[in-house]
């Protein structure tokens, strides 16, 4: 059965994206992707440490670009210059990769998005040929906005990064995926395996992740745990669930032939 | 004596040299680093050709883990 996932042409299998950061070690980094079967994988870009020992690994040998599609983001950005300067970066990095994560935060203390300044610096991006999957609040008048300026993918928070909090609002996700016509992924907020599986459910097209996976006891397990959850619901959507009954049950085992029948 | 400013720090460079030597200077050569000067992109294929001068100001990036 075929169930294609594509993000600005090109096709994916897995419909988990996850990040690179708060892992113990590159080893482990490698790991936990690996079992997440995750085949686009977010990288923030940072300043090199002058002076560092040069032949230090980076995390490019444990991720090598030729095995895994990068999302460079736009982590840490509170203005849309400052999120424009880092991608124009990350594509002179990456050899003129164009597929990128933008974020502009509005608040140190919550991350929540800066609707404004992302809505600026998209438009920005888009008009110089940057494939923008991009982080953004769950208001689908935004999200609308931002469709409208040619990103490729939206991605609502599910809650606040980090916090593990899962899927708050679900009726405005349903919203947003309903009126789009590009991938819709949940990003941020997604704590263990079955908020993964709610937001597949409710029709997203992937779920983006990192604090969920590599802040578990066992990252390597939660990241498997995450690949089956995303699978799950992505079937289940697909399915159909059966339709909620309120106040009254319907037995599922025949009502006739009981013994002692007349 | 030219003056640099590289990813927030002063350095100072006892003659001009290109983006290249710089790269060199640094330790940094083979290592996948992006750079902008003076808030301009300074592709891979120009580095050699790019003389700095002084009081420019870069910035030098790597990717790294996050999310």
């Amino acid at each position: 059965m075929s169930d294609v996932f594509q993000i600005a042409g090109k096709t994916y299998n897995s419909r988990l994206l996850v990040g690179t950061g708060k892992y113990k070690d590159f080893d482990e980094t490698r790991r936990a992707i690996d079992a997440s079967g995750a085949e686009i994988v977010t990288v923030a870009i940072r300043r090199v440490n002058i002076g560092q020992n040069a032949n230090e690994p980076s995390l490019l040998d444990y991720l090598p670009p030729s095995e895994f599609t990068y999302l460079p983001n736009t982590a840490g950005c509170y203005s849309a210059d400052d999120a424009i300067r880092t991608l124009r970066l990350a594509r002179e990095l990456l050899d003129d990769h164009k597929l990128v994560k933008l974020e502009v935060l509005g608040d140190p203390n919550t991350l929540y998005p800066n609707v404004r300044e992302t809505l600026k610096a998209a438009e920005v991006l888009v008009k110089e040929g940057f494939d923008v999957m991009v982080y953004t609040s769950d208001d689908p008048i935004v999200a609308r906005e931002l469709e409208q300026i040619g990103c490729c993918a939206i991605m609502p928070l599910a809650s606040l990064i980090g916090s593990g909090m899962g899927i708050l609002n679900p009726w405005n996700l349903r919203l947003i995926i309903e009126q789009s016509k590009v991938p819709v992924l949940v990003d941020a907020g997604v704590g263990t395996a079955s908020d993964a599986t709610v937001g597949m459910e409710l029709g997203c097209d992937g779920v983006l992740m990192n604090t969920a996976i590599a802040a578990a006891k066992d990252p390597v397990r939660m990241a498997y745990a995450m690949k089956l959850a995303v699978e799950a619901g992505r079937e289940a959507f697909l399915a159909g669930r059966m339709p909620k009954k309120l106040y009254s049950a319907d037995p599922s085992s025949p009502l006739f032939g009981m013994i002692s029948s007349k | 004596m030219i003056q640099l400013s590289i990813n927030g720090e002063a350095k100072a460079f006892a003659a001009p040299l290109t983006v290249s030597e710089l790269i060199q200077v640094l330790e940094l050569t083979g290592k996948r680093v992006a750079i902008e000067r003076n808030g301009e992109i300074v592709p891979r294929s120009t580095h050699a050709a790019t003389q700095l001068v002084d009081g420019d100001v870069l910035e030098m990036v790597v990717a790294v883990g996050g999310g």
